[in-house]
């Protein structure tokens, strides 16, 4: 470009800005990236959320506590059953109830389950992504047999509403633990088939190794949690630094990364798949016959109070902040979604990365946009 | 090579299985048996009439707010043929609101609504998913017949049941001291309130 006034050719650029969503395949949902382009790097990436936004938090204080779960049910709605689980627990707590030990197995063989569902699908999504066709036909087609499974038990595929306050809706069927045993063989197989199709896979490698790096103390610092934690080497998750229901009864390691970078946080989950294939095996070995519900209370009424209470989701710590003022109704309920805390790690990991990989970055983390949004 | 001939293989191999996808319109997967499909009406073979005796607790336990009843008294209650005072008139259920969430199973103290294994309603306006009395009935029945499905109280909401242990109490009584009075109403008519 020949300016004026000067005689020799001056490059002289300009950002450009460029964006990317709400109606982009890759941001799994409604979401929408606002970058800020030097050539083919990220400058600058302001995440715009809000497309989702259904209102559920307010939603909560007109329903009564029976009925919230099934608002829950649509946070996080690939892993309905860990947030039922999340807001059940803060109503117990409040309550002071006590769950019956069977109920507390259901629930986590239920919870485990739903995170291998939950993971299944970012293997498969994830790979989809980056550019990689049939690792979501394993994917999906593994997670299916899991949905089957929550079927018969549940009733439903997605929308469970089947953990209640004080326990759950009912027993799990007769044929429950030996069902679960041969799906849970079937998974483990189509787990290692995503696994020899991906991990060490050289275009995969070169799409993921050293990229998107965030490094143990900025995670940290970010709020980073779950798995897209663990990836950049913290030892962090809930299940094991603050154990609630009976996982204190369960042996398990938590997979750590090293590097911090996209293979990590996906090799993390992988690794979590087979960890809580183990978890629910060892829930159907100890679990014993019993009630699988406090009593039949028809009105939850918890007295005067607040409680913080938080497990750990399919992408992190989920939080769930509830305040009772002694009616049938929650007078505030605040969530803390993973998904949403962790988009703030979206920046430190992308800036600086080029725009080819401002994809695998996002599907790194693994949002869900329903949870995000709320 | 080596590497392209490996894949080469699992293509192979995947071409010879059974797909495991199903050809929806043509084919149709069986539910599994605790599905929740849409809530049907039950319908009390003893008394030739619902369950339902239009108590509304599950109107108001909706968390979608999307049903709606109305009771009146039960006319084969004076004749004798019911133990049912009041019985449902009018109830329509929005089916496209609806959430299938189970909770006015739950709540229903009359074993009068279950949740139905249909889950195919599609309907060429908007006022086709308003599931009125008659069809909700319907698919109660289709529900009944399909399944075992046994109430869960059957010595309380079965008419039959209740009105031959009725009777039975009325006898003991009679034959205990005279003179006989008139039975005392069935306490739970449709006045329970849950
Ligand atoms: S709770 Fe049962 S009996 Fe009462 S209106 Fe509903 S379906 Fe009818
Ligand atoms: S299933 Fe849930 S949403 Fe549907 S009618 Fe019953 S209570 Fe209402």
């Amino acid at each position: 470009m020949q300016r004026p006034g000067t005689t020799e050719q001056q490059h002289d650029t300009v950002d450009m800005m460029l964006n990317m969503g709400p109606q982009h395949p890759a941001t799994h949902g409604v979401f929408r990236m606002v970058l800020t382009l030097d050539g083919e790097r990220v400058v600058e990436v302001v995440p715009h959320i809000g497309y989702l936004h259904r209102g559920s938090e307010k939603l909560c204080e007109t329903e009564s506590y029976a009925q919230v779960v099934t608002l829950f049910d649509r946070l996080d709605y690939v892993a309905n059953l860990n947030n039922e689980l999340a807001f059940c627990r803060a109503a117990e707590r409040l309550m002071d109830v006590d769950v019956p030990e069977r109920a507390q197995y259901i629930r986590v063989a239920l919870c485990e389950l739903n995170r291998l569902a939950s993971h299944l699908l970012f293997l498969g999504t994830y790979a989809i992504d980056l550019g990689a066709m049939t690792p979501i036909m394993y994917g999906f087609r593994e997670r299916e047999r899991i949905q089957n499974l929550f079927e018969s038990v549940t009733g439903a595929r997605m929308m469970h509403n089947f953990i209640r306050i004080g326990g759950v809706k009912e027993d799990v069927p007769a044929d429950f633990v030996p069902r679960t045993r041969a799906v849970l063989e079937d998974v483990r197989k189509g787990v290692d088939e995503i696994d020899r199709l991906l991990t060490f896979n050289e275009v995969f490698l070169a799409r993921t190794k050293g990229v998107g790096v965030i490094d143990a103390a900025t995670a940290i610092s970010c709020g980073l949690t779950g798995p897209s934690l663990r990836g950049s080497g913290v030892a962090y998750d809930v299940r094991k630094d603050d154990p609630y229901e009976i996982y204190r009864y369960l042996g398990f390691e938590v997979p750590v990364g090293a590097a911090g970078d996209c293979w990590d946080r996906y090799y993390v989950r992988l690794l979590e798949c087979y960890q809580s294939i183990d978890l629910v095996v060892q829930c159907l070995d100890q679990m014993e016959p019993g009630p699988t519900m406090t009593q039949r209370r028809r009105i939850a009424r918890p007295p005067k109070g607040e409680v913080y209470v938080h497990c750990e989701n399919p992408r992190g710590d989920m939080g769930v902040f509830l305040v009772s003022d002694g009616t049938d109704k929650p007078y505030r309920v605040k969530v803390r979604p993973p998904s949403f805390c962790n988009l703030v790690a979206l920046r430190p990991m992308m800036r600086g990365e080029y725009i080819a990989d401002a994809v695998a970055i996002l599907g790194s983390i693994d949002i869900v946009l329903g949870e995000v949004d709320r | 090579m080596i590497a392209g001939l490996t894949g080469l293989w699992t293509t192979l191999r995947w071409l010879f299985k059974r797909p495991v996808t199903a050809h929806y319109p043509e084919q149709h997967l069986p539910v599994q048996e605790r599905y929740m499909g849409f809530p049907a009406l039950l319908w009390d073979e003893t008394a030739d009439e619902p369950f339902c005796t239009g108590c509304m607790v599950c109107v108001r336990e909706c968390p979608t707010q999307c049903m709606s009843a109305q009771m009146h008294d039960n006319p084969r209650f004076t004749d004798g043929a019911s133990h049912r005072r009041k019985i449902i008139e009018t109830f329509e259920i929005n089916l496209n609101r609806c959430i299938l969430c189970g909770i006015c199973v739950d709540v229903c103290a009359f074993d009068a609504i279950e949740m139905s294994h249909e889950h195919e309603l599609a309907s060429y306006g908007r006022a086709g998913a308003r599931a009125d009395l008659d069809l909700l009935l319907a698919g109660g029945r289709h529900y009944q017949e399909e399944t075992s499905w046994v109430p869960l109280n059957a010595e309380k909401n079965v008419a039959g049941v209740a009105l031959a242990k009725k009777a039975a109490a009325a006898a003991a009584k009679s034959a205990a001291g005279p003179p006989a009075s008139p039975a005392p109403e069935g306490s739970d008519g449709a006045e329970v309130d849950a």
